[in-house]
């Protein structure tokens, strides 16, 4: 008997059935970092090979998107941008959204599209949504820049737009953006193994998710009535914050961004649970 | 040596038919079965995995209760038929999938190939590839950097190595990925029949790298392949799997020869004479029909085959003779041909016994069946049966090449060659 369970020590590891569904193995994730590089420079990279504007494309989405906006919602809706120009308005709705949006997508697809690699390979899977989240905080760092420049330009013309000191609170509303399409992404792409009628309602409730955040019109053009349902929204506290920070315009709320944050916490965890248990049934069920 | 790898009542359920209708119910089903503590109660009624039996179960254990230890620099073949579960065993081995009871105790680093270049991106080039895929099986990026001049060059395209892999032939893209999974640093490599890849002189090479490794290196093994030469030249120990179950160990000899006799065919018939279900009618009654090797343990392409008939004949003062005919698993009759057992109208009641052989060089690798007639005078047939006994015969190299190579014959030929200029 004592034998045996000294037996038992020496294994690295054991392959089996039930494991600790809180286990979600950040020690296996740190121990593939250099995968998660390698993906994050891979989903980079082969964006732009073989096309002719290669990175400019990065730009070019915001841009036209930001266009389209200003024809359609500001120039034919008429939705107030609450004095500020329209063009800095839209980029940085569009700007942070995107980040949320992409990410969100992105790795609501882990599973199915990477049922090939994960069927013959073993490596923490969670090493591929983490990829997506750095990718697009790069692709989110090009689009800033835009954003950015034409700040300066705005600013230094002298137009309405008033940056801050809250601009410090970036980095936190980065982590959150991320954080919340991380958290939405793993459960539906969880969720979507099995049923895969959910991905067509995720496309769908993400553009739903859009018209619920104050990205094309601002907090102060919603009435008193239906302000708090849009605050309930985690993504408005960020956007909202983002914009205040930058442009001057918008509320920065601490108890709804602090809310944002529990939110956000919450759904990281529940996320990476379901996450964690469907990883290891799907290759059965895809 | 100290097992490295422990296997311990390995099961794999597996659900049959399309996986989308019914789910929920399943699933309802099995979270009310779990909330009053009861056992998943779709996990039960799953059988014996064969496959030509319905049994109108939607599960099926595709491995059932699967124990095993493989020790440090074992190298060791795991051999079925399609459908056995080795495929299945390879992935929860490489946690590609979980058991469904049961666990395995691992000792090292794996690295499974269950694919070669996995991950591979066509719009990647080459260098970009190697660390991709590298990464992807397991090595860190500074373990690439150091093998990378290796890699590129075992793969013989250090032209190629800044050109996207979509340019390249098919032959090249095969190359890289094999020389990225032959550098791997693992303790333990898992390979399905990734061999089955890439030219002979290529196959050659990658089967005397994963050699050396294992001898000078200590590294561990496990091989999956139906291809039994490929077993031979590089497995030191065999495991045989039936139906998703355990069915035999010991050195890769033993264990090919056990696969051959104890396949779905029947190498072997044996009845008593007053047993019901006797091969015969009330002329001939066959006892026994064996097929064995002529030289040697197993069945192979130079083994020759020897088969054997023993039959009770009723039939008194007539021109007996049997007819055996070969056919092979496409249905092609390889030859018919037949054995007077009486010329001058003098058969006997009583046990005769008939023996042939085909010398070795004859047939080529594949399997085989016997179908058997038993004729009065060359003209009214006293009884026929199809399919008495089936058998396999082993491939066997041919210079560098380990696959089977087509054709139904594989004669021994010597060549001469003459040159003029």
């Amino acid at each position: 008997m004592i034998e045996e369970k000294k037996e038992n020590l020496d294994w690295d590891f054991r392959i089996e059935a039930n494991n600790d569904p809180l286990n979600v193995g950040f020690s296996q994730v740190w121990k593939y970092r250099d995968l998660l590089m390698l993906f994050v420079k891979r989903d980079i990279v082969t964006v732009y090979k073989q096309t002719i504007l290669g990175p400019l494309w990065f730009f070019i989405q915001p841009i036209l998107t930001t266009i389209t906006f200003m024809f359609i919602f500001g120039n034919l809706a008429g939705i107030s941008t609450d004095g500020v120009p329209q063009i800095l308005f839209y980029l940085s709705g569009i700007t942070i959204w995107n980040y949320f949006n992409e990410t969100l997508i992105q790795t609501s697809k882990t599973f199915t599209e990477n049922a090939p690699i994960f069927g013959k390979v073993y490596f923490p899977r969670l090493v591929l949504p983490l990829s997506k989240v750095i990718s697009n905080l790069l692709k989110f760092g090009i689009q800033f820049g835009l954003f950015v420049i034409t700040l300066l330009v705005y600013y230094f013309l002298g137009k309405d737009v008033y940056p801050n000191i809250y601009i410090l609170l970036t980095p936190l509303l980065l982590l959150l953006m991320g954080g919340l399409g991380l958290g939405f992404g793993l459960i539906s792409s969880a969720l979507t193994t099995k049923y895969r009628d959910l991905t067509f309602l995720i496309a769908f409730g993400v553009q739903l998710l859009m018209y619920a955040t104050p990205v094309i019109y601002p907090m102060s053009s919603i009435s008193d009535k239906y302000q708090m349902y849009i605050w309930l929204n985690p993504l408005t506290s960020i956007v909202e914050s983002f914009k205040y920070a930058y442009l001057g315009s918008g509320v920065l709320d601490w108890f709804w961004l602090s809310y944002s944050c529990v939110f956000t916490l919450i759904l990281l965890i529940v996320g990476a649970i379901t996450f964690n248990r469907i990883e290891k049934s799907f290759v059965d069920t895809v | 040596m100290r097992p490295v790898i422990k296997v311990e009542n390995v099961s794999k359920l597996y659900r049959l038919g399309e996986i989308g209708t019914g789910t929920i119910s399943h699933d309802i089903n099995r979270w009310w079965a779990k909330m009053r503590g009861k056992e998943d109660p779709f996990s039960q009624i799953g059988s014996e995995n064969d496959r030509s039996v319905n049994d109108g179960s939607d599960y099926a254990w595709a491995l059932k209760d699967i124990n095993f230890e493989v020790a440090q620099g074992d190298v060791l073949g795991i051999i079925g038929r399609n459908g056995a579960g080795k495929s299945t065993l390879l992935k929860i081995l490489s946690r590609v999938t979980l058991p469904t009871k049961g666990g395995i105790n691992v000792k090292g680093r794996v690295a499974s190939l269950l694919e070669v270049g996995t991950g591979f991106h066509p719009e990647l080039t080459g260098k970009e590839n190697i660390f991709l895929n590298g990464a992807i099986l397991g090595m860190t990026k500074a373990e690439i950097k150091r093998k990378f001049d290796e890699i590129v060059d075992f793969a013989g395209i250090a032209k190629y190595v800044d050109t996207p892999v979509k340019r390249y032939s098919s032959g090249m893209y095969v190359r890289l990925a094999f020389a990225v999974a032959a550098h791997l640093d693992s303790e333990i490599l898992i390979m399905d029949e990734v061999l089955a890849v890439g030219d002979a002189e290529f196959q050659k090479k990658c089967l005397g790298k994963m050699g050396d490794v294992s001898r000078n290196e200590g590294r561990t093994i496990l091989f999956v392949s139906h291809n039994m030469a490929s077993v031979k030249s590089l497995c030191t120990q065999g495991i045989v799997l039936h139906n998703g179950q355990y069915a035999f160990e010991g050195t890769t000899h033993d264990a090919v020869n056990f696969y051959q006799q104890n396949s779905n065919l029947n190498q072997f018939v044996n009845f008593s004479l007053d047993s019901e279900d006797i091969l015969g009618n009330a002329n001939i009654k066959i006892l026994e029909f064996k097929v064995e090797a002529l030289t040697g343990d197993y069945i192979s392409v130079s083994s020759g085959v020897a088969f054997e008939c023993t039959f009770y004949n009723e039939k008194v003062g007539i021109n007996l003779d049997v007819t055996f005919e070969l056919v092979n698993s496409e249905e092609v009759k390889i030859f018919h041909h037949a054995a007077l057992i009486s010329k001058d109208r003098d058969s006997k009641r009583g046990l005769y016994k008939v023996k042939g052989h085909l010398s070795p060089y004859i047939l080529n690798a594949g399997q085989y069946k016997f179908n058997i007639i038993f004729g009065e005078n060359q003209r009214y047939v006293l009884f026929k049966e199809s399919e008495v006994v089936g058998f396999d015969i082993a491939n066997e190299s041919m210079g560098s090449n380990t696959e089977t190579l087509p054709g139904v014959l594989r004669p021994n030929i010597s060549y001469e060659i003459d040159f003029q200029k």
